[in-house]
């Protein structure tokens, strides 16, 4: 009987089946093979469809780099890519820094030791466009300085974390601080 | 695809077109990624000495070459100056250049440079100059089904001189105001100049009066002061959140200034 309550919802125009895509990847060491929506961003696909949290959403319009990680060796930002674009590709998430179990790697330690956490949202974010840094082998304090720019943190001031990146990375905290 | 998609968008590094879709404001039917088209990521010098950069090629990869690095240091400058490293890790040369945002850096530096855009479709190829190819902001000549496959960079002879200088509230923001300057100079004096401006019209734009009063000179503090007025009378930004009209204006002319001082510096005139 029609009710002219009940609201039909509209199917989405789906262009099936090309709005589904076969993927394979490599997300921390593991290869992983999903059917993703065209629409779904990787930062989504990470959190909801591999429960990897440790990448976080903040202003999904490139801004902030919490959803930073590592894809094929360059640190980007996860939610200005779809998960689809990832094919093939090998990802690295804060999850793959220490592995369940693992002691913290020497980035994180800095991190801890040096206070450059408050709150940790942003956290991930800092640790993976740093550890890409440090893998490319172009270390220094003015591209420690540039990548640290790319990251946004509302509590500490940047401060300690700049300290940390300075521990871990050129092995002196001391001339970060001033 | 064609038949079946009338409103499909091209996706290449998708640094400013998926910030757009996640604001919601823009909803393209579908999204056709060119990155993956193994010709288009051809970053490559032609034996003439122009440089041809693929729709494909991540703005990341062009800084990272040290060839490209030393004979277009502008576009070095210019890339470093683009987002963050995080940004340019997937942001490509083409995808900034068709995007047109009247502040970005890569088309102002396309038409200070005289670069040429290789536009494909079924209908066949054209070549565009940098001069022609925006026409508003975050409009370009590109026609429905057309796209850019190329950017072409014309070689830089060794008689020349460049300068490319932003201002941003921030690192890593778009710019208030910039320049872009490519100057030929010889026997003492300039033969040619081409000043681009970028974050004070609607597209980045050169002003003829202000290159005039550059050349068939040697550049000194008349020219400049010349310079200052030119760029002051033939500019009308208008103000928003980050500056005011006059400010833009000012920061302009200074900018114009210092850029082509520098430049004059660097060639060999």
């Amino acid at each position: 009987m029609a009710d002219s309550r009940v609201r039909t919802a509209t199917t989405p125009p789906l262009l099936e089946p090309s709005a589904w895509h076969e993927i394979e990847l490599e997300v921390n060491g593991e290869i992983v093979g999903a059917q993703v929506e065209s629409r779904l961003l990787l930062v989504d696909f990470l959190r909801h469809r591999l429960g990897l949290t440790g990448t976080h959403v903040g202003c999904e319009q490139g801004s902030c780099g919490a959803c930073t990680i590592i894809i094929d060796g360059q640190a980007s930002r996860s939610c200005l890519a779809f998960a689809v674009q990832a094919d093939g590709a090998s990802i690295r998430t804060v999850e793959g820094l220490a592995p369940s179990g693992a002691p913290l790697n020497r980035l994180q330690e800095a991190f801890h030791t040096e206070h450059g956490l408050q709150c940790g949202f942003c956290t991930p974010g800092f640790l993976m466009s740093l550890t890409a840094l440090e893998e490319s082998g172009e270390v220094g304090k003015e591209s420690i300085e540039e990548h640290l720019d790319g990251n946004l943190c509302r509590c500490t001031g940047y401060v300690n974390i700049k300290k940390a990146a300075h521990k871990a990375l050129l092995g002196t905290s001391e001339e970060a601080a001033r | 695809m064609t038949a079946k998609i009338s409103a499909a968008v091209v996706l290449a590094g998708g640094q400013s077109l998926i910030p757009v879709m996640n604001l919601r404001m823009g909803h393209p039917a579908a999204l056709v990624d060119v990155c993956r088209i193994p010709e288009l990521q051809q970053l490559s010098m032609t034996p003439d000495g122009s440089l041809h950069v693929g729709a494909g090629v991540r703005q990341a990869d062009v800084l990272a070459d040290r060839e490209v690095g030393a004979r277009w240091p502008m576009l070095r400058r210019a890339i470093s100056e683009i987002g963050h490293p995080q940004i340019r890790s997937r942001g490509t040369v083409c995808g900034s250049i068709a995007h047109a945002d009247p502040a970005a850096e890569l088309p102002a530096v396309a038409l200070a440079l005289d670069a040429t855009m290789v536009v494909r479709s079924r209908r066949g190829e054209r070549r565009i100059a940098a001069e022609e190819f925006v026409l508003a902001p975050f409009t370009t000549v590109l026609e429905e089904n057309e796209i850019l496959i190329e950017v072409v960079f014309p070689p830089a002879g060794a008689d020349s001189g460049w300068a490319f200088e932003e201002f941003a509230t921030r690192r890593g923001d778009f710019a208030t105001a910039g320049a872009a300057v490519r100057l030929v100079a010889g026997a003492g004096a300039v033969i040619d100049c081409r000043l681009a401006l970028f974050g004070v019209g609607g597209r980045a734009l050169r002003l003829s009066e202000a290159e005039e009063a550059v050349v068939g000179r040697p550049v000194d503090e008349e020219v400049l002061a010349a310079v200052h007025s030119a760029v002051e009378s033939g500019l009308d930004p208008s103000p928003d959140v980050h500056a005011s009209g006059e400010f833009r204006r000012e920061l302009a002319a200074r900018l114009a200034v210092s850029t082509i001082e520098r430049a004059w510096e660097r060639s060999n005139g």
